[in-house]
């Protein structure tokens, strides 16, 4: 814990900085315009564009120095715990849950939102959650289906349907 | 008295079959849009919008129409805090304080406590804002009219530093929270120069800004979620629930400790309710800060106490009706959801504003008296419905997890219809879990995401107008509300230095 404490204040030290550089861009229309000259206040006394987050991302780079120094003198109980940032079980929790939800968002792209969901339920329930077939196929299948009613139907929300949208061509003729 | 005869004639003209029918449906409607992650009153409202010209047909006025549309938001005011209790995710923005204690709560066994707790506050809430608003609307309205923007940005300032007390001891922590929401906020573009900013990496779905939605849904859905697996270990930690007579009994004596949180949070609710561009979030928001600062014990805030959910309820249900004040008599919207009502009332043919009370009150009073009598009725199906959502809780966690994982990808989705959403409210979700662990609190970063589209324009506007940042302390509203901001914002710098020189003496 105490090491992920320090390389997280950095990232996030670093992520202020490009805040700050992101904030003083010059307008995509007038790049003649030195960059930073938003950060402060122009001829009529306005604060510019960048004003705003140039300042917040100086006192988050502040605050980052702080949680540093604060690191080195060991006065936060991050900087001084011994316990792993992600023990065994975490590691194997965040990859197959994490990476679960990533192919979700993958299979909702080839597969629609209802065909995704099928998916996700069937491998979370069954290969997560070693839950019999019977349960597992009753939600994987009623979550959708209620979502479809729900959405589609009843609230108009057309969701997306990938390369399973034809299956669903029948469906509208009826319901929508 | 004449304001009580005309009360008296709206709230029977409001029990009137068809209109208590529709307040009945309106209220269950918003139960569920408001417990479903990433719908709130705003979204059933605004999609439920055209299907009241159906009852404008129907009933041939205006005023049914409006009982159905605010029954949604009252309702989706008290569906806001099931989510947040029962599943650790906030319905709507407005729940988000509901979560810090509700959550502690319903992990500890304690669901049907917080859920008492928060429909008996939304109700007493709501009854002293309905009161309030009946009795004192001129008033009232005339003090918000009143506020400029030295005054919101002080008031934005105020609820800032009356956060800056969650983010615990660490302080450099809960500024970084706070600093890194505002930035958040201000991604995509600038509305005062047109100009477009932060765009990260020149990804163009920056463009449209980061929604509130995708990074509450990330943080209270992905990150949460991905939180409670990882120190619950899929345990069952949640499902210790018993709902029965004596249980409910038992939830109503531990009510009893939570008066003062709810008549806090009815008030600040009202008052901030009332405020244009403000709204129900930074009154339950600043409900719970200041009913935790004036607690004898504000370290039992965040691990469950019934005052910690009774504040921000009573708060956020006091303050939808505080919307409606400027909304009805100075046709300035107090929240988004009550913009969409404003534009209701146009399309039905109302002129809403400071004669709407003269000019319409066939209108104005039973709309009012319909208040009440969607209060009775949201409190009574909310309690009702406790034990059904009560079961939610006792499903094993390997089916709850990847049900809410569904429905914040779906919700997401279904609020913009934008896929870059949901892969960012999944990134901000894994995010949010790691911060989570290194104990950086996120409450500040959400109170500043929401609150940083109005601190901005308002602070600009201020020095654009006044050209000087004294102008905050020397405006006879702003002036005090500011101090009193930079008094609680170095607070926990001079409780640290006194507990030092305590413990050196």
């Amino acid at each position: 814990m105490r090491r992920a404490e320090i390389v997280t204040a950095f990232i996030l030290g670093i992520f202020s900085i490009y805040l700050m550089w992101k904030s003083g861009d010059p307008p995509a229309w007038n790049p003649s315009i030195p960059r930073f000259a938003n950060i402060g206040f122009d001829e009529t006394g306005t604060p510019g564009s960048g004003f705003w987050p140039f300042w917040l991302g100086f006192i988050m780079l502040i605050c980052t120095i702080w949680i540093g120094i604060n690191w080195v003198l060991k006065r936060s109980p991050q900087s001084v715990s011994e316990e792993p940032f992600l023990d065994d079980f975490g590691k194997k929790m965040f990859l197959t849950v994490g990476g679960g939800l990533i192919g979700f968002l993958v299979m909702i792209h080839l597969a629609g939102f209802y065909g995704a969901i099928f998916l996700f339920m069937v491998y979370y329930l069954k290969f997560l959650g070693r839950h019999t077939w019977f349960l597992t196929l009753t939600i994987s299948t009623s979550l959708p289906i209620v979502s479809f009613f729900f959405f589609d139907v009843a609230m108009r929300i057309v969701l997306p349907k990938g390369y399973l949208e034809p299956l669903f061509i029948p469906l509208y003729d009826i319901f929508l | 008295m004449e304001v009580l005869g005309h009360l008296f004639e709206g709230i029977l003209i409001a029990l009137e079959p068809v209109n208590l029918g529709l307040a009945i449906i309106g209220v269950i409607i918003g139960l569920f849009v408001g417990a479903m992650p990433g719908l709130g009153s705003v979204n059933g409202v605004a999609i439920l919008l055209p299907f009241t010209f159906v009852i404008q047909g129907f009933t041939g006025g205006a005023t049914s129409p409006m009982i159905f549309l605010a029954s949604i938001y009252y309702g989706a005011m008290y569906g806001g805090a099931i989510s947040s209790i029962t599943l650790g995710i906030p319905g709507a923005s407005t729940a988000v304080a509901t979560t810090f204690d509700g959550r502690p709560l319903a992990m500890k066994g304690q669901a049907h406590v917080a859920l008492m707790a928060a429909a008996l506050a939304s109700f007493i809430g709501a009854t002293i804002s309905n009161i309030l608003f009946t009795g004192f609307a001129p008033l009232l309205a005339s003090v918000a009219l009143n506020f400029g923007n030295p005054e919101i940005f002080a008031l934005m300032l105020l609820a800032f530093a009356t956060f800056a007390g969650l983010g615990g001891d660490d302080f450099p922590k809960t500024i970084f929270s706070i600093c890194f929401g505002l930035a958040l906020s201000a991604v995509g573009f600038d509305i005062i120069s047109g100009e477009p900013r932060l765009i990260f990496f020149d990804i163009q779905g920056f463009s449209h800004g980061i929604r509130f939605l995708v990074l509450a849904i990330g943080i209270y859905g992905i990150g949460e979620m991905l939180w409670t697996i990882n120190t619950s270990r899929y345990g069952s930690s949640m499902s210790n629930v018993e709902v029965n007579f004596a249980s409910i009994v038992y939830a109503l004596k531990q009510f009893k400790g939570a008066w003062k949180g709810t008549l806090i949070g009815s008030f600040i609710g009202f008052f901030v309710g009332i405020l244009p561009a403000a709204g129900a979030t930074p009154g339950s928001l600043m409900a719970y800060g200041v009913t935790k600062m004036t607690s004898r014990d504000p370290s039992k805030y965040g691990k469950g106490v019934v005052d910690g959910v009774a504040a921000p309820e009573a708060a956020n249900n006091s303050a939808s009706t505080g919307a409606m004040l400027p909304m009805m008599t100075l046709g300035i919207p107090g929240s988004p959801t009550t913009a969409v009502l404003l534009a209701g009332m146009v399309i039905w043919g109302l002129q809403p504003g400071p004669l709407l009370f003269t000019n319409q009150p066939d209108f104005v009073w039973p709309l009012i008296g319909s208040f009440y009598i969607s209060n009775f009725v949201a409190v009574a199906v909310n309690i009702m419905f406790i034990p059904i959502f009560l079961w939610m809780l006792r499903m094993p966690f390997t089916i709850l997890a990847p049900t809410i994982f569904v429905l914040s990808l779906v919700g997401t989705y279904a609020a913009y219809l934008d896929m870059f959403d949901v892969w960012l409210m999944v990134l901000v979700g894994f995010g949010g879990f790691f911060m989570r662990i290194l104990d950086y609190p996120v409450a500040p970063a959400v109170l500043a995401i929401v609150l940083g589209p109005i601190a901005e324009p308002t602070l600009r506007q201020t020095l654009l107008q006044y050209e000087t940042f004294t102008i905050f302390f020397t405006r006879p509203i702003a002036g005090p509300i500011t101090i009193c901001a930079v008094i609680l914002i170095f607070l926990p710098a001079i409780q640290l230095i006194l507990r030092k020189m305590r413990s050196k003496a």
